[in-house]
């Protein structure tokens, strides 16, 4: 059985994707306790769809994926961010029309055009085959440059998430550092979707945050406890893909769900002893 | 830093949202060591007129001129907080901490601060504790000392009693009247009028406009009020202390159809 565990560790393909997929959980995880502390927990789903159209514009003209999939969904996070700030439209439909609108374009390139480069099934559902080793250094870069980012505005960040209005009023750039985290949510997404695919990112940013929400209450062992389930998440789903050889996007995510399972278990089982103890 | 000195003068400010106008040719000048009230109805332009002294709303009209370098804490309605929010007491406080450090953690100098500021508003035992897990009165202090923490010289609070009971009230009360005579200058939004505004020693009556300012005593008429409010009210005066009833002929207007019968 040991054997059968450890036969895809001699594969370099599945070595690169485990590293990919365990890197980029941990940063989908870091990044999403601000989505979903934001209340934009629809924003991982909408960018990566938003640029599924970058990835097919990238493709058919043969520009760099990271490139040309990069500048769009870096458009898509800072247009959403302009539009969130106008007082008339919320976040939750700005996302829906830019980050909708961008997906359609990238299907109508696709019927128009045919297509080519990186696979399309990968880029909705997510593959390790195409990882490459310089796929894992980018990877790498994305998540050392989000961990700097967050690690020197970690004060702006959690004010302007908490309570934007006192943050302002504090000497804190609201909108600046508002880009800034729409900038590493796109980076983000950007990296993690040849692993987990358009339709599942959203997953990955948000189910890490949220278990990790239900065991803590404080902000800075909840952005750590986020990361580990993230990177635990990408660890365990990628094993479990090559053994049960189901699609990585999938079983990352399905790996997530079953910790928030058991998580929102055990958490609503000690909350109702809790409740219990005092009449006894 | 001498008492009386100007701290904040807003002259003819006028705000709108889209085009509804929420402030209009507003005139007033906050000196040092003032500890003033602003009173009016829902609507009447209270929290905007803090948002356009702290900056935050830029007035379509007027001017806001603040002391250069003056450091404004600013205390935000209960009701805004998101209470699920995972973050600790100390991790409240620390919040307003100086945007110098780079660094996540505080500094010693700064953790020192923070239960010195939670000391003085005695919940220094409640630096582990969640934010949802204090009572009213004990959530509001916290927002207090994160707003003390950057050693303001002006302090803010939009309707700092709202939703508390009397004790909680009398308590800030009485916080908010220490810290005056500690040298902070004050300025509080309330609907309160018995349980606070009375008990202030500065008022502004507004309703998008200022109506009055003065002592409670001065502002407080029914005449004022009636212009305030739209409603009649009256104002009886108990051992100095002005108390603001409705009129007995506007609440039957109210009262349940037996109750009149």
């Amino acid at each position: 059985m040991i054997d059968g565990l450890l036969e895809p560790y001699q594969f370099e393909f599945f070595r690169n994707g485990l590293l990919v997929a365990t890197i980029a959980g941990a940063l989908c995880g870091l990044v999403g306790v601000y989505v979903v502390q934001r209340g934009m927990s629809y924003i991982g789903h909408g960018l990566s769809h938003a640029i599924f159209g970058g990835f097919a514009a990238s493709a058919l003209l043969g520009v760099n994926y990271f490139l040309g999939a990069g500048i769009w969904g870096i458009a898509s996070a800072l247009m959403i961010n302009a539009v969130t700030r106008k007082r008339k439209i919320g976040a939750d439909a700005a996302i829906g029309v830019i980050t909708t609108a961008s997906f359609a374009l990238g299907l109508a390139l696709f019927a128009l055009f045919g297509r080519s480069g990186r696979s399309f099934d990968a880029a909705l559902f997510g593959s390790i085959l195409g990882v490459s080793r310089s796929d894992v250094l980018v990877v790498a870069g994305v998540a050392v440059a989000a961990v700097t980012v967050i690690f020197f505005q970690y004060r702006p960040l959690l004010f302007t998430t908490f309570d934007p209005e006192v943050a302002g009023a504090s000497g804190v750039n609201v909108a600046r550092v508002d880009a800034l985290l729409m900038l590493v949510l796109a980076a983000t997404i950007l990296a993690t979707m040849q692993v987990l695919g358009v339709t599942l990112v959203a997953a990955s940013v948000v189910i890490p945050a949220v278990v990790a929400r239900m065991l803590t209450d404080s902000f800075a062992q909840m952005l750590i406890l986020a990361t580990a389930i993230g990177g635990a998440c990408g660890a365990i789903g990628m094993n479990v893909s090559y053994q049960v050889d189901v699609q990585s996007g999938p079983t990352i995510v399905l790996t997530g769900a079953t910790m928030f399972a058991i998580v929102l278990t055990l958490t609503s089982m000690r909350g109702a002893r809790r409740q219990r103890l005092p009449l006894a | 830093m001498s008492p009386g000195q100007e701290l904040v003068r807003l002259d003819g400010v006028t705000c709108r949202y889209d085009t509804e106008r929420v402030l209009d040719d507003v005139d007033l000048t906050i000196a040092r060591g003032t500890l003033l009230g602003i009173v009016g109805p829902s609507g009447s332009g209270k929290t905007t007129l803090l948002r356009a002294i702290i900056g935050s709303v830029q007035p379509v009209a007027g001017s806001v001129a603040r002391l250069q370098g003056l450091r404004v804490g600013y205390v935000p309605q209960l009701e805004t907080v998101n209470w699920n929010f995972p973050v600790t007491v100390a991790e409240c406080v620390l919040m307003a901490r100086s945007p110098t450090r780079g660094l996540p953690w505080a500094s010693r100098a700064e953790r020192h601060e923070v239960a010195r500021v939670l000391d003085r508003l005695e919940i220094g035992r409640l630096a582990r504790r969640h934010i949802r897990e204090l009572s009213g009165g004990q959530q509001q202090r916290v927002f207090v000392a994160r707003a003390l923490l950057r050693q303001p010289e002006l302090l803010l609070l939009d309707e700092p009693t709202s939703g508390v009971d009397a004790r909680i009230r009398h308590e800030l009360l009485h916080l908010l009247k220490d810290l005056n005579e500690d040298g902070l200058s004050i300025v509080l939004t309330t609907h309160d009028l018995n349980g606070i505004a009375t008990h202030l020693p500065e008022l502004v009556c507004l309703n998008k406009t200022v109506i009055a300012m003065g002592s409670p005593v001065e502002v407080l008429t029914p005449e004022t009020l009636e212009l305030t409010y739209g409603a009649s009210m009256d104002v009886l005066v108990h051992h100095g202390v002005c108390i603001v009833v409705d009129r007995p002929q506007e609440l039957e207007l109210h009262a349940p159809r037996e109750a009149v019968a």
